[in-house]
């Protein structure tokens, strides 16, 4: 993974002295509440219900053991215990102090992590395939550009005070993992005739109040000019986005209002001036940074190892896991593992402090110290031997990191909800956890098999319930918490927005709505179908009907 | 006398800012004493006289182009851009337009809700003279704010201050 020069680690060093400044004259009255919520905002730091949250980067999702042994260090010193992955492959703290922040991000930067813009109006963390470097479909790695992203984008001066945040991801695989479809900008790598890296390039999707799938701008912008065009697109947006309405400030309405025809016809002509100026990379440039992703020493091994055969057949849980959380990996005789944050008994996405230092334990013995955050709020040790995933498990097990439901009905992405964020209209962990306690029987899951339910606790979507087979919408009615459903969202390569099939539920009737939901896959599936495949062969009426009743149904025709 | 601070130093400053409310017709010009910047609106309709005056320049709100003064730069000394809050990013994206694209030599001025925090970018995207509202500072504090202009000494990116990324620029390890 990329490691830090000393231009890389003055930058964070500076950082830390900033907001170090920034918090003294805060705290003494020379910054007033104003001034200063930007500034924390572009260091994570959010005002919570309950303490100051700090967001910290993990770019594009990748941790060395060493890292992830701070942040273990951070949870036990400066949190409750514990920390959560986020839906961007970020990870929070719930509980630190203000005043010991600065202390925080001077121990984040001794291990090459820093918080810068990971909130704010500003460009974000870029995200990326958790899968990049090890999966069998990727024909560009997307890491290298990911970081030659992140250090452009890193206090950019004329895009510290956009209309709004802006959000950057970058796949380079068949499969799209990266949820490239719904970011202010999507960026596909690929090929032209002539064998050359580009990309293609997607404007304007997004999640949040106004879900928006993106558009494309160009499908194919030469690798040298990636930057300069992303500049055009960033000054295009910061002069003519809106600014005077927060819900209609992100590009997507702007390209929206525009057309995407009139959008490209104006960043093309921005680009022109920018085109071949000094934002232009370089090959040498690419190379320095490629250079940090080389493949691992990987074994020479065989493609199946027989003992991990000999072991998922004597022992059914752990052939249970290896269907579900063990993936296949590029290499030979390797594996990609998924550690699940999906514990039932847990908040979606949370680890303890003694599960990351045991995490990076497992990382130092058996994946080349390297681990992954997902934006489905799962970590991933990337490269580990089939002879050693008995081994693995035996420990993920004991540790409570192996719930073997990867994909599956209770692999919820779940956004932390009213129980700590200070913007959302409801609680989404409890309906989390009161989910993954009705379809507690794994047989039973696996019999629904893939599915993708995806939890928001308010319009900002945090917890991507837009693209969820299943996406629930926390809302607020007169003051009391109710939950919308909508049905036939997806993410990957055929990115859909779900529709809502009707009025909204009170937090106790949420187990029930599911098993009606499920119980009407169950009954109509094709052999081998899918849950998305049914929703999408024979719409939602089937679902509502199961879901409210006839009446329903009825009372709609009778409307339209 | 106004402190401000312009290429890196504090110094008194004497200019006004002319804003017109709104019983104020552009046409009806009637300048103060001394340097001064006009609104965007005054330029417009009084060109002919203002442009031989070099006490004068032009300020642009953040909703105004400036593609407008684009023809009219080489008469200017000094063009400011306001920030009604600080905010309102758009002129970190003017002040970038009028040195690398129009070429502007002379003094591009922040003024409005301008606050120390913000002075390193300001300074990045070409603006040299930094004018926090009055009152906003004493003047030791603008003396303590001249730091903020160092907050960081290797950006990665290109920009008007430093026109070269830290790749072309550095020999960076591999």
């Amino acid at each position: 993974m990329y490691r830090y020069d000393s231009y890389d680690q003055k930058i964070v060093d500076e950082r830390v002295a900033q907001f170090r400044d920034q918090t003294r004259r805060y705290l003494a009255g020379e910054l007033t509440d104003d001034e200063f919520r930007p500034l924390r905002l572009q260091n994570g730091l959010y005002i919570q219900r309950h303490a100051p949250m700090l967001r910290v980067a993990v770019p594009y999702g990748l941790l060395s053991s060493t890292q992830v042994r701070t942040l273990a260090h951070i949870a036990r010193t400066h949190d409750k215990g514990y920390a959560h992955i986020t839906t961007r492959q970020n990870v929070q703290f719930n509980w630190p102090e203000l005043k010991v922040v600065p202390e925080i991000l001077a121990e984040l930067a001794k291990v090459e992590m820093h918080a810068i813009q990971t909130s704010g109006a500003c460009i974000r963390n870029i995200t990326s395939d958790p899968f990049a470097g090890v999966a069998g479909d990727e024909y560009i790695d997307p890491r290298p550009w990911c970081e030659v992203l992140r250090q452009w984008s890193t206090f950019h001066p004329e895009f510290a005070f956009l209309p709004r945040k802006f959000k950057i991801a970058v796949n380079g695989a068949t499969q799209d993992r990266a949820v490239i479809q719904c970011h202010d900008i999507g960026l596909e790598l690929k090929r032209d005739a002539a064998g050359e890296i580009g990309f293609r390039v997607l404007v304007g999707g997004g999640m949040g109040r106004t879900p928006i799938i993106g558009s494309e701008i160009t499908d194919f912008v030469p690798w040298q000019h990636i930057i300069t065009y992303c500049e055009a697109i960033l000054r295009v947006y910061n002069r003519y986005g809106r600014r005077d309405n927060l819900y209609k400030a992100r590009i997507k309405i702007l390209v929206k209002a525009l057309g995407i025809a009139e959008f490209k016809r104006q960043v093309e002509e921005e680009w022109a001036f920018g085109k071949d100026g000094a934002n232009t990379l370089t090959e040498a440039e690419v190379a320095r940074v490629a250079a940090h992703f080389t493949t691992p020493a990987y074994a020479q091994l065989p493609a199946e190892d027989a003992a991990y055969a000999a072991q998922r057949a004597a022992n059914p849980a752990f052939a249970a896991w290896a269907r579900r959380n063990v993936l296949a990996h590029k290499v030979p005789g390797y594996a990609i593992v998924v550690l699940s944050l999906k514990d039932p008994s847990r908040a979606p996405g949370d680890i303890t402090d003694a599960q990351l230092d045991q995490v990076a334990d497992w990382a130092d013995a058996y994946s080349f110290g390297e681990v992954r955050a997902t934006h489905e709020q799962n970590l991933v040790l990337a490269d580990v031997r089939q002879s050693d995933l008995f081994a693995v498990w035996e420990k993920a097990r004991a540790a409570g990191l192996a719930t073997p439901t990867f994909g599956l009905l209770t692999d919820i992405i779940c956004c932390p909800g009213g129980d700590f964020c200070a913007l959302a209209n409801a609680k989404s962990i409890p309906i989390a956890n009161a989910i993954q306690a009705r379809f507690e029987d794994l047989d039973y899951l696996y019999d629904i098999g893939d599915i993708e339910l995806n939890i928001s606790g308010c319009m900002n979507s945090c917890g991507h319930h837009h693209v969820g087979h299943i996406g629930i919408l926390g809302v607020d009615k007169n003051g009391s918490e109710w939950y919308q459903v909508s049905l036939g969202g997806s993410q990957g390569n055929d990115t859909s927005i779900g529709k809502v099939i009707g009025r909204s539920f009170a937090a106790a009737e949420m187990p029930d709505v599911i098993t009606n939901i499920i119980d009407v896959y169950r009954a109509q599936r094709l052999e081998g179908e899918r849950f998305i495949e049914t929703v999408r062969r024979i719409g939602l009426d089937p679902f509502k009907i199961g879901v409210y009743g006839d009446a329903a149904i009825i009372e709609r025709k009778q409307h339209a | 006398m106004p402190k401000l601070i312009k290429n890196g130093r504090v110094i008194d400053d004497a200019a006004q800012i002319l804003v017109l409310d709104e019983t104020q017709a552009p046409e009806a010009l009637s300048l103060p004493e001394g340097p001064v910047f006009v609104p965007l609106a005054v330029w417009q309709a009084h060109k002919g006289i203002l442009a031989d005056n070099k006490a004068v320049g032009v300020w642009l709100d953040s909703h105004e182009s400036v593609e407008d003064l684009a023809e009219d730069l080489d008469s200017l000394s000094a063009v400011a851009l306001n920030f009604p809050k600080f905010t309102d990013g758009r002129a970190y994206s003017g002040a970038a337009l009028l040195r690398t694209r129009y070429g502007f030599k002379g003094e591009i001025r922040a003024i409005g809700d301008v606050l120390r925090d913000q002075f390193f970018f300001m300074q990045r995207c070409g603006f040299d003279t930094i004018q926090p509202k009055t009152g906003k500072y004493s003047d030791a504090q603008l003396n303590e704010a001249l730091a903020s202009l160092k907050d960081f000494s290797a950006p990665y990116q290109a920009a008007v201050d430093q026109p070269e990324p830290l790749f072309r620029r550095a020999q960076r390890a591999a």
